[in-house]
């Protein structure tokens, strides 16, 4: 089981309480009637699948109902940070995780 | 005759056979009294539930549910504001929600009080109907809570005071600890029958007595509502 700190309660829970709700930072295109099909179909349809750090949206659902993202390894499993929709991650893969 | 091996399904005797609804155990054995059991379940029924939506960060938001209910808005997950005459609770679930627990008959008042003291971007919904308190009371209910919910009840996690939402027997129920040896829980009513027969069935080995809830149409509770209708 993971332990899921939930920037919106401020506390560690559960991974039962959560729900995982896919790739994190998906921005939809400001015009959509001038995005081509290809582009509206990456957005929709479209997901990363990566081996190590992914960003990703989680869901409080027995808590606050809040959303909240989180970065975590798809590999160790480990959870570098749990942050707010709006924030940016401080862990990236560029910056590299700390171990 | 054809070659099909047949197969008796009850093969009463030898071994137990149970009917599909074995389970439903609504006739758990029951302590003979409060004081022998390690877990008493009451019902605290028709109260008045309300939830409030607004911003936390609204200093008029604030200052007027303070004023409706004399208890300060909670900003943070933690302690239940409650006023334990008044029978008034006020509890934190989310950074934009509240849950506002009145006396049987008050909730058309609270409600009514609180949108004429608020202003600008709140909600207040009447869910009284909706969901119920259950209380527990003995010295087994951690014990309990323990096996119902992933949630950390021990003391050190869960002070006198507290009131999370959480998980509870896959389902879901906001647990607050209102003393020592006292937690309540509020459940929505369509799981309300799951959870107390879960609740009965999960205490039976402390020794579970239910003890009758005060109301339930008694002539207090009707003689409360019917002077708050008329006070209106």
């Amino acid at each position: 089981m993971l332990h899921i700190y939930c920037p919106h309660c401020a506390e560690t829970r559960e991974e039962e309480e959560f729900r995982p709700k896919g790739e994190a930072h998906i921005a939809r295109p400001v015009e959509p009637e001038a995005t081509s099909d290809e582009d509206w179909g990456n957005y929709l349809f479209f997901r990363k699948n990566p081996r190590g750090l992914h960003h990703e949206l989680w869901y409080h659902a027995a808590g606050c109902r809040k959303f909240f993202n989180v970065t975590r390894d798809t590999v160790s499993y480990q959870i570098h940070e749990t942050y707010k929709v709006g924030q940016k991650p401080s862990v990236t893969a560029d910056k590299g995780a700390a171990k | 005759m054809s070659e099909i091996a047949q197969m008796d399904l009850n093969p009463r005797g030898a071994v137990k056979s149970e009917s599909p609804l074995a389970m439903t155990r609504v006739n758990v054995v029951l302590a003979a009294s409060a004081r022998d059991a390690g877990v008493v379940v009451r019902e605290k029924p028709f109260l008045g539930h309300l939830v409030l939506r607004g911003r936390a960060e609204d200093e008029a938001f604030r200052a007027g549910v303070e004023r409706v209910l004399g208890l300060a808005l909670p900003l943070a997950l933690g302690p239940v504001a409650r006023d334990e005459a008044r029978g008034v609770s006020l509890q934190w679930m989310s950074p934009d929600e509240w849950l506002i627990v009145v006396p049987a008959g008050l909730e058309f008042d609270a409600e009514a009080a609180l949108r004429r003291e608020l202003t600008g971007h709140y909600a207040v919904m009447n869910t009284s109907g909706g969901q119920t308190v259950l209380e527990l009371t003995g010295p087994k209910v951690r014990e309990l809570l323990m096996k119902c919910t992933p949630y950390d009840v021990h003391p050190r996690a869960f002070p006198v005071g507290k009131g999370v939402s959480s998980v509870f027997a896959k389902s879901s129920a906001v647990i607050r600890r209102v003393d020592e040896e006292r937690w309540e829980l509020v459940i929505r009513r369509s799981f309300a029958d799951y959870l107390y027969r879960w609740i009965l069935d999960a205490a039976e080995e402390f020794g579970v007595f239910v003890s009758p809830s005060e109301s339930a149409g008694s002539v207090e509770h009707r003689m409360a509502r019917e002077a708050a209708v008329e006070g209106r």
